[in-house]
């Protein structure tokens, strides 16, 4: 097998879409024979797949259920460039099931790549705000949360606040981040945030 | 020291194993798919087991400093259940993923037809994945089976250097010699090898084609096996560059074959070797890996 290269492989998932299955896992190695990065070049294809957004997602969701860590935290990160406004076949929040996935892990890249815009703009409260909270649990940075700023809210604010006396029960350090989310949580005014509840 | 574990369960070990091995030594491992003790019935449970080896135990390792990396296949047990027989189409799938080394582990248990068919079968599937192949050689009847499965190597369509023949011992090593296959050894603290008759191999056999694991696993095992034949090979007056090229450069010469090994930057005991440059055989050298 002569390797493919990415301008190869994006022409072929243009006019056959299933054959991304054959060129999704092995875009990392194709892309550092190139010089390129494996994330850009796996957005690029799934960007490049034809259709309706049902189809899109159709699609992006067997990428992702077939996919190793590496793969699907590919996916995640594409996901807003494939929710892009001046897309027409923008998918809108049809890939939450897959955020709602990978947050259920414990690997903290997927979690991490789990919350990012699209998640911010789709994910109703109350998964999203056990999102953040297991954000701090798990260590990962929280300037890695998409619209923190503008959605972290009073009962985020409280669970912060649990937690952190938790810890303090506990004799444990209180992790700088959760301060942090705790003053951008208490600081917002509630009219202020932009996105609508799903 | 920097060692390589070629063969080792990672799925069945705790963490607390990670941080022992790395302080060990260890940096680099390869997790052979294989009998979990409790049979599987369909092919989903296989799919989650191989996505764990591509999804988290890769995680679990990175999180101690070691990179790891998968043989995925249909162990030669569950081969004989015709309810596991359609892990052979989804193994394409898995062979296409970056960290999957090998196709493995592979090989005979029983020495049934069932078995015959796909072992056979997966070496067709390396070949064309041009992936290099680990097989295990059985528990009972061991040089019977040894030779069986070098008769279907022979038959494959992969080279021998492709091909890594797995828990031999001193009756088992000549023929695997001779065959021109890498020769592969578990080292455990009561079956197979130990560390001492390890040595004694290495003394008649040499050194070159020769790979060295602890396979542990659910089982009795040590993972640190690896690193005890380390220094009963120093202790027996070998050097630490002779060490270093049963303990590290074999095994990624061996797996290197696949051009998917992602291994982190090391030292090399003496001046020469592997981590000087970006790649080594098309495997990537990572700077700044984890500690």
């Amino acid at each position: 097998m002569s390797p493919t290269t990415i301008q190869d492989a994006l022409a072929q998932v243009t006019i056959d879409p299933d054959s991304i299955e054959r060129h999704f896992p092995a875009a990392a190695r194709a892309a550092a024979r190139e010089g390129r990065t494996g994330d850009a070049a796996r957005e690029a294809m799934l960007l490049a797949v034809p259709g309706p957004a049902a189809y899109v997602i159709e699609v992006v969701r067997r990428v992702y259920d077939h996919g190793d860590a590496a793969e699907r935290r590919a996916v995640l990160l594409a996901l807003p460039a494939l929710d892009a406004p001046d897309r027409e076949n923008a998918i809108g929040d049809a890939a939450l099931p897959i955020v709602r996935d990978a947050l259920r892990t414990n690997d903290t890249r997927l979690v991490a790549a789990a919350l990012g815009p699209n998640a911010a703009r789709h994910l109703d409260d109350e998964a999203w705000r056990q999102a953040v909270l297991k954000v701090l649990f798990t260590g990962i940075p929280v300037e890695q949360v998409a619209g923190l700023a503008d959605r972290a809210d009073a009962e985020l604010a409280r669970m912060v606040r649990d937690y952190a006396a938790e810890r303090e029960a506990a004799g444990r350090v209180v992790p700088p981040d959760a301060r942090t989310v705790l003053a951008l949580a208490e600081s917002r005014q509630p009219a202020t945030r932009p996105y609508p509840a799903d | 020291m920097r060692i390589f574990d070629p063969h080792i369960h990672m799925t069945s070990r705790t963490t607390d194993d990670y941080q022992r091995m790395h302080a060990a030594g260890v940096r680099a491992v390869v997790e052979p798919s294989f009998w979990l003790g409790q049979p599987r019935t369909s092919v989903g449970s296989f799919s989650d087991y191989f996505d764990a080896l591509l999804g988290w135990e890769p995680f679990r390792a990175s999180q101690y400093g070691i990179a790891h990396h998968a043989t995925i296949g249909l162990n030669p047990k569950e081969a004989n259940d015709a309810r596991c027989r359609e892990v052979l189409d989804v193994l394409p799938r898995y062979l296409a993923k970056d960290r999957v080394v090998a196709v493995g582990e592979l090989g005979y248990d029983s020495m049934t037809p069932e078995e015959d068919d796909v072992f056979a079968a997966q070496l067709a599937l390396a070949a064309e994945h041009e992936l290099p192949a680990l097989v295990h050689t059985p528990h009972r009847d061991k040089l019977a089976g040894t030779r069986r499965t070098l008769d279907v190597v022979r038959e494959s369509a992969l080279e021998p250097g492709a091909v890594l023949v797995d828990h031999l011992n001193e009756m088992t090593v000549g023929v695997v010699a001779e065959s021109g296959c890498w020769m592969g050894f578990s080292v455990y603290p009561d079956t197979k090898m130990d560390e001492h008759r390890m040595v004694e191999i290495l003394r008649r056999h040499g050194l070159d084609r020769m790979i060295v694991n602890s396979a542990a696993d659910w089982g009795n095992s040590d993972p640190l096996k690896t690193r005890r034949v380390a220094e009963t090979m120093l202790a027996a007056g070998y050097t630490a560059d002779d060490v270093d090229r049963v303990l590290w450069r074999n095994p990624v010469e061996f797996y290197g074959q696949s051009g998917r090994l992602e291994l982190p930057e090391t030292e090399a005991p003496a001046s020469e070797l592997v981590g000087a440059g970006a790649t080594f055989m098309g495997n990537s050298v990572l700077r700044g890996a984890r500690e």
